[in-house]
């Protein structure tokens, strides 16, 4: 980091960056004609059913604007919460660990591990865990961790990457899922089709010994109550469940923005988030557990309260407010963008409009890879209406193209053609009598036009407009000098 | 500096300008007006919209429907606190395993058991949900997870509407199951299909005057 930005907290780590540019990477990811198709088709059905679900509550907003209210008054109170929430989660027989960073998460949950002796975990799906590359940090450390997840499990099966937070795999047909089972499973019938039970019947029987011997699971945490000290964990295959009762460790990691004030703020959040997320109207399971139960479930119980970032988001007071995401995963399922590129183009554990503002904000803005994330969208809104903590994700967009525009600036010194452009524009937009001086070099346009009145090479940045578009041929006269005629003609 | 320290110190920083907290805006509804049989209808109707299989019975009847619904059973866990009259029913042929304080079975045995018979705490109509929360009546968390059918009672009494009508009626802290359906997957095309790593089979009884 550099010394401009002293004061500010640590940005994160691990997968939160963009491993080339946004346009670069989307330019290669619309190639993928296959996985643009898959997308289409899970993109589609997933916003019928959420729109459906959605339409039968007849109070969906009243428990919008409560979910937007309760996380904002959290995140304003977050040392208080936290501190509750870890008082009551000790005293009922959990241990709490912090961990600024990514670095610092994985060395803790390394040593919990190997203090239980064992050289195995099973996961339940996590964003945080992704986030911090627990996973591969684990690997260099010699323990296996096993995802349980179906979607989790295609991902790592296939040595492939997450490309959606809620469904990781959702870039993989049934067909494409059925190949990577028979070529990854080491015990597998041969003659398995593609029919979506038969695949998750595949699954079952590749992890049931897996879970019934685990001595260790990891998981992440869907929300922490304050108040009480209860975890809870939603899901739907069981496999979480499996996880969060049979082995007697549990580790759970856990980033610090997920703690809700109050116990019953779950009747708010668990309307909101099945709904919002696989489009049900409840999704199978929901685990709640509150620090150790005598004689149910794992006995040695753990949290690890993760930063990695979220601090410096936190201190940006207009972007702020992308910590209250829930991960329901309702913005890249309606987002126009994400649709065609897909989860991968964005780098960062967090694809979609949430990602775009969320991995900026976690890392800092001028971090280099992460500057053209901001940029990653038509500002349509659609994320903003779908989204049920109400996060205003374009407007923190435009705020972050206002930083990285900054952040260039400052970086650069002398002004850039973007900014001898805006001060030309606020020249011409300054005064009527500027814009019609402006107006007389309009022939010169059609000039340039040739003959099949069309602009198709702008010079310089503005090159950019052109590269996909042509820009008709202006008009002999302004819309002004040709009022100005009709006025005094009659 | 602790991590903790560290991090509490990055928050204050953080909150430097003190946002504001602002009353939680509860509009939404908190109370239903819905009778018992609406309230059985639409249970009944998310229920079987998730695939588990619904009977509406009286409390009388619970012994033949539970044996019914275990005919191919060879083996059925129950927990300690159980009713058993309501397994009085069950053929020769299904073993009944009790789980006891102090007399658990092992995973593996929990694997070799064809069913579990619980009762439950609490049901959300709308959004077609049964709660435990590990009374001696549902037992630990095991039970009704290992094996692969979930014969489970539901008491029209404990039935509410909406998910807030249900939160008075729980205690938090307990460890709690929330199940809506067999277990399911959406994970491919998104699209949904039952059974995966929980029970796959899930069988309620709705049982009136318990």
């Amino acid at each position: 980091m550099t010394q401009v930005f002293l004061g500010m907290p640590a940005g994160g780590q691990g997968n939160l960056f963009e491993s080339e540019p946004f346009p670069k990477a989307a330019h290669r990811e619309l190639g993928n004609t296959q996985m643009r198709k898959n997308l289409r088709h899970a993109t589609h059905t997933i916003r019928d059913k959420r729109l459906k679900v959605v339409g039968e509550l007849p109070d969906w907003e009243a428990l919008r604007d409560a979910g937007s209210t309760i996380k904002n008054n959290s995140m304003a109170t977050l040392e208080e919460r936290l501190l509750e929430f870890e008082k009551n989660f000790t005293a009922r027989g959990g241990v709490v660990h912090w961990a600024r960073d990514a670095d610092e998460a994985n060395k803790i949950v390394t040593e919990l591990v190997k203090a239980t002796g064992s050289q195995e975990v099973v996961k339940v799906k996590s964003m945080a865990t992704q986030e911090i590359g627990l996973n591969e940090h684990l690997e260099t450390e010699g323990i296996d961790a096993f995802e349980t997840d179906l979607a989790e499990l295609i991902v790592q099966l296939g040595h492939d990457k997450p490309s959606h937070i809620l469904v990781p795999a959702i870039h993989k047909n049934r067909t494409e899922v059925r190949d990577i089972f028979l070529k990854e499973m080491p015990v597998v019938d041969p003659n398995l089709t593609d029919e979506p039970a038969k695949l998750a019947e595949a699954a079952r029987a590749h992890l049931r010994k897996k879970f019934l011997a685990a001595k260790v699971a990891i998981s992440g945490a869907n929300f922490a109550l304050a108040d009480t000290g209860t975890l809870g964990v939603v899901e739907s295959e069981g496999n979480g469940r499996m996880c969060l009762t049979l082995p007697e460790t549990l580790i759970t990691v856990m980033g610090i923005e997920k703690v809700l004030p109050h116990w019953e703020d779950v009747e708010v959040f668990m309307q909101l988030l099945p709904r919002s997320s696989t489009g049900e109207r409840m999704n199978p399971y929901t685990s709640l557990w509150t620090g150790v139960t005598e004689d149910d479930g794992p006995q040695n119980v753990h949290i690890v309260l993760l930063d990695n970032g979220r601090t410096r988001a936190l201190a940006d007071r207009f972007g702020r407010t992308a910590l209250n995401c829930i991960r329901c995963s309702a913005c890249m399922n309606v987002c126009p963008v994400y649709e065609r590129t897909g989860g991968h183009a964005y780098g960062s554990t967090y694809p979609g409009p949430i990602g775009a503002i969320l991995s900026p904000l976690l890392t800092g803005i001028e971090v280099e890879e992460n500057g053209s994330l901001p940029y990653a969208s038509s500002l349509c809104g659609a994320c903003y209406e779908a989204c049920p903590v109400k996060i205003n994700i374009p407007e923190i967009l435009v705020h972050l193209r206002g930083d990285d525009v900054d952040a260039k600036r400052e970086k650069h010194k002398l002004p850039t053609q973007m900014d001898l452009l805006m001060k030309g524009g606020s020249w011409a937009l300054g005064k009527g009598k500027n814009i019609g001086l402006l107006e007389k070099a309009l022939p010169l346009g059609r000039l340039a036009a040739g003959k099949d009145k069309k602009i198709k090479k702008l010079p310089g940045i503005a090159a950019g407009w052109t590269q996909s578009r042509d820009i008709p041929a202006p008009p002999n006269k302004s819309f002004r000098d040709w009022w100005s005629d009709e006025k005094e003609s009659k | 500096m602790s991590a903790k320290d560290e991090i509490l110190s990055r928050i204050r920083s953080a909150l430097a300008d003190t946002p504001a907290t602002e009353e939680v805006p509860r509009e939404y509804r908190t109370t239903s007006e819905m009778n018992e049989e609406q309230l059985i209808e639409l249970l009944v109707d998310r229920l079987v919209d998730y695939k588990a299989g619904v009977e509406v019975i009286e409390a009388a009847q619970i012994p033949e429907f539970v044996a019914a619904k275990l005919k191919d059973a060879s083996s059925v866990v129950y927990p300690q606190g159980l009713d058993t009259a309501w397994l009085s029913a069950l053929g020769q042929n299904v073993e009944q395993r009790i789980d006891a304080p102090g007399a658990r079975l092992s995973v593996a045995e929990l694997d070799a058991t064809s069913a579990v018979v619980t009762s439950s705490a609490v049901s959300v109509a709308e959004s077609g949900t049964i709660i435990l929360d590990g009374q001696p009546d549902q037992g630990r968390r095991a039970i009704s997870l290992v094996p692969d059918h979930h014969v489970c009672i539901v008491p029209i009494s404990t039935i509410v509407q909406l998910l807030p009508e249900a939160m008075p009626r729980l205690s938090i802290t307990r460890p709690l199951t929330w199940i809506s359906g067999p277990s399911a997957t959406s994970d491919i095309e998104l699209e949904r299909v039952e059974g995966v790593h929980g029970p796959r089979t899930l069988d309620v009884l709705m049982v009136r005057g318990l």
